[in-house]
């Protein structure tokens, strides 16, 4: 865990690539990591906090600057890896 | 119950489509104490969410990604993967052929069961207790006549390599016990023998599980089984000689107006805002026409002018859908993917200058 926020740029992907990308990215991070997502499928702001609040992540903030979306998170107690 | 006696917990992987027969069979699961976590595969030709993204007029609907949102009404954990790479070899060699349009739906369901085989055989392996012990789909004998078929039923199990470990709640009473039957770990009594493509014993399932709002999507949730989508994927292999494509060629079928007045060229123009500002995005792949004296669509010309008049009918045809279709003129900017630009002034096309036969799809 850091006070770093990790980036993950998933402008131009529409649903459900940012989700994939947001799960990817959160399997390489140590829980209680930060995350901020940017995209600019406007059902981002829907779905990453969807997958979320499903695998136990929390969202700390989200929001639209013009036609960006952007959602930041923390990782849960499980990053979801696989194996 | 003492720690040491209590028998293991069993756990399935469900392939999850976000429709309504998938979210019934993971319920099925879970009342009878499985744990279960969704897989949910991106092919490239989902209908979930893309039009909704890209079309403005959709935008009042709310956007949802369904197969998350089933996963949250179930309280089940989800993998969405994306499988648009190798998902390529399924629908350009499908071994089991095409359904009505370009859908590979058996070659499809093997290629997705085989997915999750290897996912639940590598976690045993990994995993140990914590890996999955089988697979559960949606799939109702005679629900799609491709793919759901009593014969097609044990195709999917052998070639997928899931054999015995795949079980179907909705219709397992019409087949041979699976693994977890024989096994006790699942109640045979309490699983189904749907069939046919009444959806009535669905819905009154849905209903005794208390589920009163999900997806039911008309041709199920995937382009291919679109007629229009298909023939516009066709035109793709005919005019580039060969049966290939990117992921951002199928994206772009999902998208617009589709004109070809030329073997070698193809119009794609936008419908709405939306669109625009998608097709917008792919201004540096192709060259694009737009309206310069009034409002009008985004074009993308995929194909190249093999001559001035050619290009100047491209612009006349994109007039012809612009603010300024009625007007003796209008200019646009035909711009390179490299960012050189130049503009025409060009008659709009009349209607019959624009020929049905040129709309693809």
């Amino acid at each position: 865990m850091s006070d770093e926020i990790h980036e993950l740029d998933t402008r131009r992907l529409l649903c459900p690539m940012p989700v994939i990308k947001t799960q990817n990215k959160v399997r390489t991070l140590q829980s209680g990591d930060c995350l901020r997502v940017i995209s600019t499928d406007p059902g981002s702001l829907n779905d990453i906090p969807a997958w979320c609040r499903i695998n136990g992540h929390e969202v700390l903030e989200t929001g639209e600057q013009g036609y960006e979306v952007f959602v930041v998170l923390r990782v849960g107690e499980d990053n979801g890896a696989l194996f | 119950m003492t720690e040491a006696t209590q028998p293991i917990k069993r756990r399935a992987i469900a392939l999850v489509s976000g429709g309504l027969d998938s979210m019934l069979a993971v319920k099925v699961m879970q009342e009878q104490g499985i744990e279960v976590e969704g897989v949910n595969f991106f092919t490239g030709f989902c209908v979930e969410g893309h039009t909704h993204a890209i079309r403005k007029k959709d935008k009042d609907k709310e956007k949802r990604n369904n197969a998350l949102w089933v996963a949250e009404q179930l309280g089940i954990k989800m993998h969405i993967i994306d499988i648009s790479e190798e998902y390529k070899d399924v629908v350009l060699n499908p071994k089991h052929g095409y359904g009505a349009n370009l859908n590979p739906c058996l070659d499809c369901k093997i290629f997705m069961v085989n997915q999750a085989t290897l996912m639940i055989n590598k976690a045993r392996e990994f995993a140990g207790d914590r890996g999955f012990d089988f697979i559960v789909t949606g799939e109702v004998i005679g629900q799609r006549p491709k793919s759901q078929r009593k014969e097609t039923m044990p195709i999917i199990s052998q070639e997928s390599g899931a054999d015995d470990r795949l079980l179907r709640p909705l219709c397992a009473q019409n087949l041979p016990a699976t693994l977890p039957e024989r096994e006790g770990w699942v109640n045979r009594d309490e699983l189904y023998d749907f069939s046919g493509r009444n959806r009535k014993p669905q819905m009154a399932l849905a209903k005794k599980f208390g589920l009163d709002d999900f997806a039911q999507p008309a041709g199920g949730c995937c382009f291919l089984t679109d007629e229009s989508y298909s023939n516009k994927l066709a035109d793709l292999w005919k005019a580039r000689n060969e049966r290939r494509y990117e992921l951002d060629d199928i994206m772009l079928l999902k998208v617009g107006r589709h004109l070809r007045p030329q073997p070698h060229y193809k119009l794609i123009i936008s419908r709405e805002e939306g669109e625009n500002r998608f097709l917008e995005g792919y201004r540096y792949m192709f060259t694009s026409i737009t309206t310069v004296s009034c409002p009008g669509p985004l074009a993308l010309v995929d194909g190249n002018f093999e001559s001035e008049e050619e290009l100047q009918q491209a612009a006349a045809i994109v007039a012809r859908y612009s603010k300024g279709r009625v007007l003796d003129e209008v200019t646009l900017e035909i711009r390179q993917a490299d960012g050189v630009a130049r503009q025409v002034t060009v008659k709009p096309a009349l209607p019959d200058e624009v020929p049905v036969s040129w709309n693809v799809g």
